[in-house]
């Protein structure tokens, strides 16, 4: 049951091949007998899915079964679930629980999925590696030397290794397809706007979004379904008429015009990658594609913008961790600023500290203009070389990552070889786009992706395409190694 | 040497939105600690602001009330630091786009002449919760019903020149929100608040000098006193050779004394930038227009109609109109007895005197407009005198009924028989024969004078109820036979 996807469990539970309990008992005890290997999950919300297991089996009995129905799936614990601790990976939320349910996670309660648990993820999804987590790093079932990528790598491995048959994830910078590229996975970042924020602990509120990691692009799409909504709670949330994103999955891709941007394949791509995915490009060109070489001139600005926006937010945003009204409070403080110091001293990690650090600063009088200001500029830019782009093509096409997945330890004493590894992803969260990493080969017996980016809202056509690949090859069903 | 003193004032105005500007929670006063505040005011994790419409719609009112630009794109920022009352780290205010650009003010000063006040602009932001330090055994309690509550911040330019100015435009300001019913001007509530920017400089100089600022002030007479008190201290200061330093100060306006707060050394660098959890919000001139079309009087307007249509001066016409409540008093009162000047002199008067004595409103006041116009109604047929009168305003503040009942049940129907009155003051005249010999014996141009000898006795006489008017005709008439 385990090695089924998304779209062919909903047709087992609905042909009664197997009961929603049975699959979800299947899945706790894979996850009680071999996540210790990969520490994917923080959270096993057992009695949570056996009872929603329980009911979804009544609904498909009735006949009264949603989308969902009795699939069981796994929440980045960045969601918040009403009545279970929600940690975004850190000590400062180790005994949160919060009393509300995020908006992604009550639209897979309605549509009848079963959540198994929550899954790891870099403290406060800050990072590409999964080492900052409180609850220790995730290892990549395909080699448990390696990182799974991050920050949603606990959301990867668990899908990998198929302790979930999917997961939800997030991404600000890269943190769905990295580790989709890292995992060998199917991973959907959509447009900024589409996928509900509320009750998803921010970590840059202007970048960050919700989106699936799946084992095939038609489970990409059966999950954004229903993770896509307009929700009046989130102002960001943009109201635009939902689709059926697996309507489109069988269209033809004859004349699908592919740019591949010149700046992804220059220094710092791992060769061996770039040849996956440049040999992937090419099975396009068989699929009816016209591939055509782009520029978008602006793209080794995207990291410095990134490192100055992103932490001006998150400084902002994690003021909230002040110790007064939840989360961790240090032991015995003598005053206020005792409270404070010692309560963000001790409840965040050297990563979240140092990007606060960094963001306090980029926002200070005196340097205001000459770092967020000017990253705005470059911002609208590098969004502007996007605009332009998607005047001649239809989809872009370029490596997710710069290499397989690396040994632990291997990057995290130097930020900037860290930070440098997003670079293919960050320029589509400056730009609100969205972006699909697929699997397109093995590298060292590694996986590597390719990754997909579409214009505002086109979705559909990306996962289309993503889709069509993978009809026509194997990549995305090599599994990890011993995971049996 | 002469010194000039420059005021300017940011005055905080709580909207009267019954919920909250980024939340579903109430906004209503006085509630259980903690009972108003919603996942979002406590800024639990992963909650969003949703901003609330209503709010920026009395924003515009106030904006089109003070003659101002409005910002067709107005930006949210987020204003950073640490207290534990501002449960986000962040206020979310507005800084770059405000949604009121500059517009102005008119007062109306003593000596009856007017001067306008600059308003640099004015923006939309959320209030912080409050810190209680009492009760908690050394430590302090924080109670976030107030978090999230929509205020407007209003800044001036630096015009005012006085503690008279500055009076005089907060009343203003506190007339026109009111007014626009935007503001429940509850001001020991905190639903208005201001901070006073004062500095000093000699006379005829353009340069200012160096500024203070006192904040948080609820009471136009703490606002005079305090101002008084920091420009004597800014004179002493420079005086003794020594000078002000820019400091932000509290005045604790019960002990009438201030302290430094915090220099501006010590400031905070509040690292705004735009908050990415909100859109700029985007103000078309159809919206505006709409709400151009809801807009109510304002104290301006109606003070000119006042002059016009009930012929009063422009000061009780200014009085009168200050606040809606108030001018309806008395426009309610002036149709029901048809007298416009008796109407705003007992409201200026009487009425006004007692609400104040009680720290009452005049929606509360016992005495209702139609027990005033019946009051009036007696004294304009002559049934009772201006002083009688103030006694049956008395009785019927205490509740005992309206002016007919009182008049009736205590006999104070005023005496205008022409032939009982005749008969009381030949009854005088005869008790007084060393008066008389003394009118009579009087200079002719002192005569009229001393005739109001006569007046008290023939008061006592018919216990105050004499219509003085008729007792004076009665009385000249027979004094002049006897010459």
């Amino acid at each position: 049951m385990h090695n089924l996807t998304i779209a062919e469990l909903i047709q087992g539970l609905r042909n009664k091949d197997f009961s929603s309990v049975e699959l979800t008992r299947h899945y706790l005890d894979r996850i009680a007998r071999l996540d210790s290997r990969y520490n994917s999950y923080i959270t096993v919300t057992e009695d949570i899915a056996m009872a929603q297991a329980k009911e979804a089996d009544e609904r498909l009995a009735l006949g009264d079964a949603p989308a969902l129905c009795g699939v069981p799936i796994a929440h980045k614990d960045i969601f918040c679930t009403n009545g279970v601790r929600t940690s975004c990976g850190s000590k400062m939320l180790d005994n949160f629980i919060p009393p509300y349910d995020a908006t992604v996670v009550e639209n897979y309660r309605k549509a009848g999925a079963v959540m198994l648990g929550k899954v790891n993820m870099d403290e406060f999804a800050m990072g590409s590696s999964n080492e900052s987590s409180f609850y220790g790093p995730v290892k990549n079932p395909w080699n448990t030397n390696c990182v799974p990528g991050g920050s949603s790598g606990g959301s990867a491995a668990a899908v990998a290794a198929h302790l979930a048959p999917a997961s939800t994830a997030t991404d600000t910078g890269g943190s769905i397809r990295q580790p989709a590229s890292l995992c060998g996975l199917t991973g959907l970042k959509p447009t900024y706007g589409r996928v509900s924020r509320w009750g998803m602990i921010a970590f840059a509120s202007s970048l960050d979004q919700g989106g699936p990691l799946t084992r095939t692009a038609e489970d990409a799409a059966i999950m954004l379904n229903t993770m896509a909504s307009f929700d009046a709670k989130d102002s960001t949330c943009v109201d635009q008429p939902l689709e059926d994103y697996t309507a489109g999955l069988n269209n033809s891709l004859q004349g699908l015009r592919i740019g591949v941007p010149k700046e992804y394949f220059g220094e710092g791509l791992e060769a061996q990658t770039g040849e996956r995915v440049q040999a992937a490009i090419k099975e396009f060109e068989k699929l009816g594609a016209e591939i055509k070489e782009i520029s978008l001139p602006h793209t080794d600005l995207s990291v410095p913008a990134y490192y100055v926006i992103a932490p001006a937010e998150c400084s902002a945003n994690l003021s909230r961790f002040d110790g007064v009204r939840y989360g961790y409070r240090c032991e015995d403080p003598k005053d206020l600023n005792d409270l404070y110091k010692r309560s963000r001293g001790e409840g965040f990690g050297e990563e979240v500290k140092r990007r606060i650090l960094v963001g306090s600063y980029a926002l200070s009088a005196g340097y205001y203009d000459a770092y967020y200001r000017k990253a705005q500029q470059v911002r609208r830019l590098i969004k502007q070389d996007f605009v332009d782009a998607f005047n001649e093509v239809d989809v872009i096409m370029g490596p997710t990552a710069t290499s397989p997945a690396f040994e632990f330890g291997a990057k995290s004493s130097d930020p900037v070889a860290m930070y440098l590894e997003d670079i293919y992803t960050i320029a589509t969260n400056l730009a609100g786009l969205p972006g699909v990493s697929i699997p397109c080969g093995l590298v060292d017996n590694k996986p590597v992706g390719l990754q997909l980016i579409g214009n505002f809202f086109a979705e559909g056509k990306l996962l289309n395409a993503a889709h069509q690949f993978q009809q026509v090859t194997d990549h995305h069903k090599q599994t990890a190694p011993d995971i049996d | 040497m002469e010194w000039e003193t420059v005021i300017g004032l940011e005055v905080h105005v709580q909207l009267a939105t019954t919920t909250k500007i980024f939340s579903g929670a109430s906004t209503a006063f006085g509630a259980e600690p903690n009972t108003q505040a919603c996942a979002i005011d406590l800024a639990m994790p992963g909650t969003l602001p949703v901003p609330n419409e209503q709010a920026f719609r009395y924003a515009v009112m106030f904006g089109l009330a003070i003659d101002a630009e409005i910002g067709k794109r107005s930006v949210f920022e987020r204003k950073n630091y640490f207290y534990p009352d501002l449960p986000k780290g962040y206020q979310t205010t507005q800084l770059e786009s405000p949604i009121v650009g500059p517009g102005h003010v008119e007062i109306q000063l003593a000596d009856g002449s007017t001067k306008s006040i600059r308003i640099h602009h004015a923006h939309l932001e959320e209030d912080a919760g409050k810190s209680l330090h009492e009760d908690f055994h050394g430590m302090s309690g924080i109670d976030l019903n107030r978090a999230g509550t929509p205020l407007i911040e209003i800044v001036s330019e630096p015009d005012m020149r006085s503690a008279e100015e500055a009076v005089a435009f907060a009343r203003k300001l506190h007339s026109i929100v009111t007014s626009l019913g935007i503001c429940d001007g509850e001001m020991s509530q905190g639903s208005m608040r201001f901070d006073v920017n004062i500095s000093v400089r000699p006379k005829g100089t353009e340069e200012f000098g160096t500024r203070t600022e006192t904040k948080n002030l609820n009471s136009f007479k703490f606002m005079e006193d305090c101002i008084a008190l920091e420009v004597e201290r800014q004179i002493d200061l420079i005086e003794d050779g020594g000078s002000v330093i820019q400091e932000t100060r509290l005045y604790n306006g019960d002990t009438k004394v201030a302290r430094s707060m915090r220099s501006k050394e010590e400031a905070n660098d509040y690292r705004y930038f735009p908050c990415p959890d909100l859109l700029p919000v985007e103000i078309d001139d159809e919206f505006i227009e709409a709400v151009r079309q809801t807009l109510p009087e304002l104290p301006d307007a109606r003070q000119q109609r006042f002059v016009e249509q009930y012929k009063l001066s422009e000061y009780d016409a200014g009085i009168l109109a200050a606040d809606s409540a108030t001018a309806h008093y008395f426009e309610s009162t002036t149709e029901k007895c048809g007298d416009a000047k008796l109407a705003a002199n007992w409201v200026m008067g009487e009425v006004s005197a007692h609400l104040n004595a009680e720290e009452k409103d005049i929606t509360s006041s016992p005495v209702n407009t139609d027990m005033l116009a019946g009051l009036i109604a007696r004294i304009k047929d002559n049934t009772i005198s201006n002083k009688i009168a103030k006694q049956v305003f008395e009785d019927m503040w205490q509740g005992e009924g309206d002016a007919d009942a009182i008049i009736e049940a205590k006999g104070l129907k005023q005496m205008s028989d022409t032939g009982e009155l005749e008969k009381i003051v030949d009854e005088v005249i005869a008790a007084n024969q060393a008066m008389l010999e003394d009118w009579l014996a009087s200079e002719p141009d002192k005569r009229k004078k001393k005739m109001g000898g006569f007046m008290g006795p023939i008061m006592k006489a018919t216990k105050g109820q004499a219509n003085p008017g008729l007792v004076n005709q009665i009385l000249a008439k027979k004094l002049n036979s006897m010459l």
